[in-house]
């Protein structure tokens, strides 16, 4: 019975062979295609009532069509909807069409005819605007051809005419996407009218319709976006739109202005109601400043934005958004408090200025100063004033990039910047601090302004106190009363908030080493030292004595003056100080010691390429010893990855490729060590424990090459392809031994059949790479392919064996940059005793605090994981929000873990540690339809595996049972 | 064409005693309702008696529109409809609704108990009157009559604050009250959509002022509080119970909270905590910060603030007290000052404005020494400071309403005339529409149909549209006047006095939609019409009536004529 039942199962699995021998992959395809078009034109036949047939149809749409098959169903669409009544039906036909028209692999072109035609015979508005929508879908999808283009813009302004706002919409939208160039209008030049597309669209910014209108506009920007130069006289159109009705027409209109703005900045432009003429780009810019103070706030966030792009504009344009009249620097400040006295004894109250003031002074120049006045004048002022935190936001973030171009707006505009930190929204203070600190080279901050931004390090929100040491940290301070000022704010912060010692030891270091001189005169009365008297030595354990000490030490770097301030005590907190904290502590030259440190420092240098050249030199050794004894080539991989593993660890600018290489030798050196088992001459059918060293290292490298892929950041496709070559070996060496491991054949069709999936993959993913991997395990497998579709599991894998020991060891070629991702755990530190306490089945919240480097996107990769004492793990995916970005490559991701568990008897440790969640399917590319269609995006986040890649935290924790 | 007339009772060039009156197309509407700070006597309130001589009020008011709760703009509401009688609607805001009957009854407190003053209005009636309330919502649509219809716009200024589109037909005005342009601790700005309306009734408190960024006072206000703390004074701040006391109880609150102060900060209880629960009502009233984060924590919640006892006055150490009313004038805020003064650590903070004649505005221009009650002189040492944090709209802000509005023409109240007329030239100049400033009971001609509204000059291909007055003299012409004169012969044995007078109380009576003025020297006026009366030279029993009109106004002139051709009717005695 059973051989009975063997063979039947031998023969289903040889049918399907068989099947696949007939047709491969995409033939396989084909056999659904008249089906398919077929099951829709019964459908929509059986269809008795509108409301019927369109049920068909949104069924229909969920599923993809394939390119070949698609044809077909456009043209049984099309036979539908000629015989349609019902306008619903129509419209879902021409939304399919157009969707349709979008699938990869489909040429268009058959279809436009007959879409133009039932385009002219529609009565109904919606349907004809869906219609044009399908057309337009169509035009974007044939860019090359110049007629059909030229016909489609034609049937747009056939259409233009409509008295539906849609249709009109929909015109404007086409003629924007595919309005020709003039150059190439004139060089077709077969009959048809030479269109000035630009001049038909600025037609219709002055529609009645407001959708119309922004229609219109938006059309504009999307020629611009194509490349198409516009016209020096759409600025005055433009321009009158700003006074728009309608918010989006405005919105669109500043967008429009800023692009000519960029296009013409040069022109002059004359002023209205005067004689006088100015750069059209400051002209712009005056009126983009207008519409800061716009009655809509999504015009104010849109002006606000484009200011800060807009650098060519003349400084004295720039300098007056800040309105000198209003602003109050700190000596203007005074003399308004002065003037201020002197106006509420004569009985007016105002702590501003009066108008009376500055009167005379606008009737000198009306002309100009008029206009700046109701222009650029305070256009910042009020944007930061604004009553939207948005507009705020947009606001900072154009000072900023302004002020990144302009050092001299860069120091007018301090005072401003400086205020926002006292604004009432964190993330406003927030995106000032961090302003502030990109515009640092150009600035440097007077004693009150530091004051100011000081005061700000009470804050309470950790978020806020860090921003602010990393600007500190670049900040230039002008005296050494600020010096003094710093360090007494800091050390505050540090008592207030003890678990910002290293941040602001980290922040003294810089601050420090910047002003050397500065701190000189302060050494001490920092220090404490008496020139008589022996004062009492400080104890070196006090975090707030350290920070005094880091900033000294750094300022003594480039000060040789200073370290005779010290007093012995100091040489011997500097010595253990050199050695606990040696990132923080630079090395000195101190008298009556060696130098030895200080010639280290500033060899590094030269040493940089030899080491480098090493690195190259011992890879290329490995990879050129191709056909040495097998013991030769392992004990020789075996030093090599010895020798990079320690090369990566004395110089920290090549560990990543050092990394990188040695991880990539050990996977070659597995697999080597794999085929070398003496069990591959028994014939015998292998016991599991035999085989153990081989599956181990077949899991291995599948390990490493996951952690190669999706660990380093700058991996490039080639990297890509020959890390998967690594898999796909592993994979194969699985095979053999499961092979040869287990009896009988069933379970090895499926293993076979994958493995053979996974080969084409890797054809399709790679195709252009496959030149490259000449004389590999894929080329002779690639070779062997049909071969191996035909044979027989067990043949399948004797040919593997075989192939696995020929293939030759790939080169790698190493990236530019490549940097392995790292994470360290702050928070929770593991140190505490006390464990955590909680009632068991309620949750208790863990801070965790964690740095990442060099991880890409981590906020969808990131997963914190907690494992419990009985092995049940937890994985945690941490909100977005959650991640900070401090700088380029790194990232911080400070959140919550809600920890839970039944009762337990005592304490007991969790674990806690952060994993990088990969899914090596996400380089499939995907299908148009899918996107147009309403798919869930669950695809792209489920998670294949995890690489652990921090050290494991233990924390203390003590789920209480309830109390009753 | 229908025409727009207004008449301010209060606030026509003049801070205080809000009340303007607004005919549109024939309804007639009250805004505002307030009284003088500045005055204990009649002058207090606005003469109502000036809407009708003898009608009542409910048949020539549409409806009353109050914009929001300061005093100024509602004190005089129960005396104005509960003692002068009027029993038509009462617009307003539901938190000015609220917050309203508060005020009003801690004003009749201090006017009845405090000062002891006979014929003021009473608890009962503050109740009567707000049963007349009907309350709107923001942006509501409200539709009085068939005809006339209110919409209110948020105004920032205080809680619930307003401004008004009032709209007949096709006719529109808007009224703003008080408004603020720049968001403040506690409320958002003023907003208004591009409503156009024909007029724009703008409040013009600081006119000529353009203030420092709200960030820099609010920053010189928590210094000066933070100094004189740490010197151990004692700080006063006066302010009204409700709006700028809380916007700076959230800023002293916030800044307590951040450098872990400990003096103690007390706020004058009484209406205080009935105000602050509205407060916490109004959510969405209030600006973005507070709508977003109340759900943590609603930022009315204090921690670190108090109510206040009068013994804690004497208390030593540095305190800080909010205390009312704000313009020093009387109450808490007076006795307050009164214990300080004397000591130069103190501080006192003015945060507002203060009207003429107050206490807060002697101190503020300088008067070092002042006389109280019982001649008492008081010898002020402690400091004084100002702070502008009086949420009105200052120069820049008015103007930049008026551009989000574009209306037809712009009238001004609530100022003082000397800073209106600057702002008044600025805003024809910079809008080039016309601004009126009228005083009160005058009537400016906001709208006036009329034959020769402008003219057209070409001249070297240019073209230019003046008004005729600028034409005529441009040109160098004289103006003609073409003047109708008509006799109607009455028969009337009384005197020339009577025969006017009953002249005038027929037409007031017929021509309601008109102006009907009764003149010292007996003649009467309709519009520019002029009718005299005189006796007949020959028969003493036959009256002459002396009726003259210029040409514009012949429609009306003729229609006169022919109604007083018709003979007055009988005098009921």
């Amino acid at each position: 019975m059973a051989a009975h039942l063997k063979k039947r199962v031998y023969e289903e699995f040889t049918k399907v062979v068989q099947q696949q021998q007939e047709e491969i992959a995409t033939k396989k395809l084909r056999l659904t295609k008249p089906s398919k078009s077929a099951a829709l034109h019964i459908d929509l036949c059986k269809a008795t009532s509108p409301a019927d047939a369109l049920q068909y149809l949104l069924q229909f749409a969920r599923k993809p069509v394939e390119a070949e098959s698609v044809e077909g169903v456009v043209r049984i669409l099309l036979e539908h909807y000629y015989k349609e009544n019902d306008p619903s039906v129509r419209l879902k036909i021409a939304s399919l069409l157009g969707l349709l028209s979008k699938t990869a692999g489909f040429s268009p072109d058959c279809i436009m005819d007959d879409a133009i035609n039932i385009l002219q015979n529609e009565k109904s508005h919606q349907v004809l605007a869906q219609l044009l929508d399908t057309l337009l879908a169509i035009g974007t999808k044939l860019p090359e051809n110049q007629a059909i283009q030229m016909r489609l813009v034609d049937v747009a302004c056939k259409h233009l005419t409509d008295t539906s706002h849609g249709v009109r919409n929909k015109c404007l939208q086409l003629l924007g996407n595919l309005g020709s160039l003039e150059k190439s209008v004139t060089k077709d030049g077969e009959g048809l009218a030479v269109r000035d597309v630009q001049k038909i669209i600025g037609d219709y910014f002055s529609d009645q319709d407001p959708r119309v209108r922004t229609a219109a506009i938006k059309a504009m920007l999307q020629l611009h976006e194509r490349g198409l130069k516009l016209h020096q006289t759409i600025y005055n159109q433009a321009c009158k739109l700003l006074s728009d009705d309608y918010e989006q027409v405005r919105s669109a209109a500043v967008q429009l202005i800023w692009v000519v703005s960029q296009l013409y900045p040069e022109s002059i432009v004359p002023i209205p109601s005067s004689n006088e003429e100015i750069r059209l780009v400051d002209d712009a810019f005056g009126k983009i400043c207008h519409m800061v103070s716009d009655g809509s706030w999504m015009v104010r966030v849109q002006a606000a934005k484009l200011l800060g792009s807009m650098e060519q504009v003349s400084s004295h344009f720039l300098e007056q958004t800040l309105d000198k009249k209003l602003m109050s620097d700190l000596r203007r400040k005074r003399t308004a408090h002065e003037r201020a006295k002197e106006l509420y004894s004569s009985g007016e109250f105002s702590s501003g200025r009066k108008w009376g003031d500055d009167a005379p002074k606008e009737e000198i120049d009306t002309g100009s100063v008029n206009l700046i006045e109701s222009g650029a004048c305070g256009a910042f002022v009020h944007g930061l004033e604004d009553e939207m935190y948005e507009v705020r936001i947009a606001a900072v973030e154009a000072l900023c990039m302004l002020a990144q171009s302009s050092p001299s707006f860069a120091e007018k505009c301090l005072d401003f910047l400086v205020d926002m930190f006292n604004d009432e929204i964190e993330e406003v203070r927030l995106q000032s601090i961090h302003t502030m600190r990109k515009i640092s080279n150009n600035i440097t901050l007077r004693e009150d302004q530091l004051d100011t931004v000081l005061a700000v390090l009470e804050d309470s929100s950790r978020d806020i106190r860090e921003a602010l040491h990393e600007l500190l940290c670049c900040t230039n301070v002008s005296t050494k009363e600020g010096i003094h000022l710093a360090l007494v704010e800091l050390l505050k912060n540090l008592t207030k908030y003890p678990t910002d010692r290293d941040s602001i030891w980290k922040c003294l270091k810089f601050l420090g080493s910047r002003h050397p001189t500065l701190v000189l005169p302060l050494v001490p009365e920092l220090l404490s030292t008496h020139p008589f008297f022996d004062t009492a030595e400080p104890d070196m354990d006090d975090p707030a004595y350290i920070a005094v000490l880091v900033l000294i030490f750094n300022a003594a770097k480039t000060c040789p003056t200073m370290p005779a301030l010290f007093s012995d005590h100091t040489f011997r907190h500097y010595a253990y100080l050199r050695d606990s904290l040696s990132h923080l502590v630079p090395a000195l030259r101190l008298p009556g010691r060696k130098l030895v440190s200080s010639a280290v420092s500033p060899s590094i240098a030269p040493h940089e390429d030899p080491s480098h050249q090493f690195l190259q030199q011992s890879l290329e050794r490995v990879y050129s010893l191709q056909h040495l004894d097998p013991q030769g080539t392992q004990e020789l991989l075996e030093l090599t990855i010895r020798d990079l593993q320690r090369l990566g660890e004395l110089q920290s600018e090549l560990a990543g490729v050092a990394d990188f290489s040695a991880t990539y030798l050990r996977c070659q050196l597995l697999l080597i060590k794999a085929l070398q088992e003496k069990l591959w001459n028994v014939a015998a059918p292998l016991y599991l424990k035999q085989s153990d060293l081989a599956s181990a290292a077949a899991k291995q490298i599948m390990e490493e090459t996951y952690k190669m892929e999706f660990m380093y950041s700058g991996v490039e496709n080639k990297q890509v392809v020959i890390i998967h070559h690594m898999r796909l070996q592993a994979k194969a060496l699985q095979l053999i031994v499961t092979a040869r491991t287990t009896r009988g054949v069933d379970p090895l069709f499926g293993m076979c059949e994958k493995f053979l999936q996974e080969v084409d993959f890797f054809q399709r993913c790679f195709i252009t790479d496959l030149p490259h991997l000449q004389d590999s395990f894929v080329d002779k497998l690639l070779d062997l392919m049909p071969r191996l579709m035909t044979s027989k599991p067990v043949e399948v894998v004797k040919i593997l064996q075989t192939m696995l020991r020929q293939s030759t060891f790939l080169h790698l070629p190493l990236p530019e940059q490549i940097h392995k991702a790292s994470a360290t755990i702050i928070e929770p530190a593991g140190e505490s005793d006390n464990p955590l306490r909680f009632t068991s089945g309620l949750v208790v919240a863990l801070d965790v605090d964690a740095t990442l480097e060099h991880v890409q996107d981590p906020q969808s990769t990131v997963k914190v994981q907690v494992l419990y004492p009985d092995g049940q793990a937890q994985m945690i995916h941490p909100k977005p929000a959650d991640f900070r970005n401090p700088g380029p490559g790194r990232h911080r991701l400070i959140t919550q873990v809600y920890l839970s568990h039944t009762a337990w008897t005592e304490p007991c440790q969790v674990e806690v540690r952060l994993l990088l969640a990969y899914n090596s399917n996400s380089r499939i590319p995907k299908s148009p339809w899918i996107e147009g269609g309403e798919v869930s995006p669950q695809l792209e986040t489920s998670i294949e595996g995890t690489i652990p890649f921090s050290k494991s935290v233990k924390v203390y924790i003590m789920p209480k049972p309830a109390r009753r | 064409m229908p025409e727009i007339r207004v008449t301010p009772l209060g606030a026509g060039q003049d801070v205080g005693r809000s009340c303007i009156l607004v005919s549109i197309a024939g309804k007639n509407v009250m805004l505002d309702c307030g009284m003088h700070m500045g005055f204990n006597d009649d002058r207090r309130f606005p003469d109502f008696s000036y809407i009708t001589r003898n009608g009542r009020l409910t048949d020539f008011l549409d409806c009353v529109i109050i914009s929001h709760f300061h005093l100024d703009h509602c004190g005089a509401l129960p005396y104005f409809s509960e003692m002068v009688g009027y029993d038509g609607p009462i617009y307003m805001t539901h938190p000015t609704q609220a917050i309203c009957p508060i005020l009003l009854e801690d004003y009749r407190k201090i006017a009845v108990d405090k000062k002891g003053e006979a014929n003021f209005f009473t608890s009962q009636m503050i109740k009567d009157c707000m049963k007349k309330v009907v309350a709107v919502h923001l942006h509501q649509t409200v539709q009085v009559d068939d005809e006339l219809e209110i919409k209110a716009y948020y105004a920032g200024h205080v809680l619930g604050a307003a401004m008004f589109q009032i709209k007949v037909g096709s006719e529109s005005v808007v009224y703003t009250g008080d408004y603020n342009m720049t968001p403040d601790r506690h409320l958002g700005a003023a907003w208004i959509d591009k409503c156009r309306p024909n007029l724009l009734i703008t409040e013009s408190t600081y006119a000529t002022t353009i203030r420092d960024s709200k960030r820099c006072r609010e920053r010189d206000f928590l210094k000066k509080v933070h100094e004189a703390v740490e010197h151990g004074g004692k700080v006063l701040i006066p302010v009204f119970a409700l709006g700028r006391a809380q916007e700076l109880c959230i800023l002293l609150e916030t800044f307590w909270e951040r450098m872990n102060l400990k003096a103690p900060i007390y706020f004058s209880t009484g209406l205080t905590e009935k105000a602050n629960h509205y407060y916490k009502l109004f959510i969405t009233w209030t600006n973005q910060k507070i709508r977003k984060t109340f759900v943590q924590r609603n930022m009315f919640e204090f921690k670190h603030i108090k109510a206040f006892d009068r013994a804690f006055a004497d208390n030593p150490g540095p305190m800080v007290v909010f205390a009312t009313p704000g313009m020093l004038h009387a109450g808490q805020s007076l006795q307050i000052f009164r214990k300080w003064a004397g000591n130069e650590k103190n501080m006192v903070i003015m945060p507002g404005y203060c009207v003429q004649g107050t206490v807060g505005h002697k101190i503020l221009s300088g008067q070092r020494k002042l006389e109280m009650e019982g001649r008492q002189v008081l010898e002020v040492k402690m400091q004084v400071e100002y702070m502008s944090f009086s949420a009105h709209a200052d120069a820049k802000g008015i103007m930049q309403l008026v551009g989000q509005a574009e209306p037809e023409s712009v009238l001004l109240v609530h100022g003082e005339a000397k800073k209106m007329e600057f702002l008044k030239q600025k805003i024809e100049q910079e809008f080039r529409v016309n601004c009126y400033m009228p005083a009160n009971g005058l009537l400016p001609d906001a709208k006036k149909p009329r034959l020769l509204h402008g003219t057209l000059i070409m001249k070297d291909s240019n073209f230019r549209l003046v008004s005729s007055e600028q034409a005529l003299k441009e040109l160098g012409l004289a103006e003609h006047q073409l003047r109708f004169t008509c006799r109607v012969h009455l028969h009337d044995p009384r005197k020339e006095q009577e025969t006017a007078m009953r002249v005038y109380s027929h037409l007031k009576s017929v021509l309601k939609d008109h102006c009907v003025q009764h003149l010292p020297d007996g003649s009467v006026t309709v519009e520019s019409i002029l009718i005299q009366a005189a006796a007949h030279s020959e028969d003493p029993g036959t009256k002459v009536l002396l009726v003259s009109w210029t040409y514009q106004d012949e429609e009306l002139g003729s229609y006169l004529t022919s109604l007083l051709k018709k003979g007055l009717p009988q005098a009921p005695s």
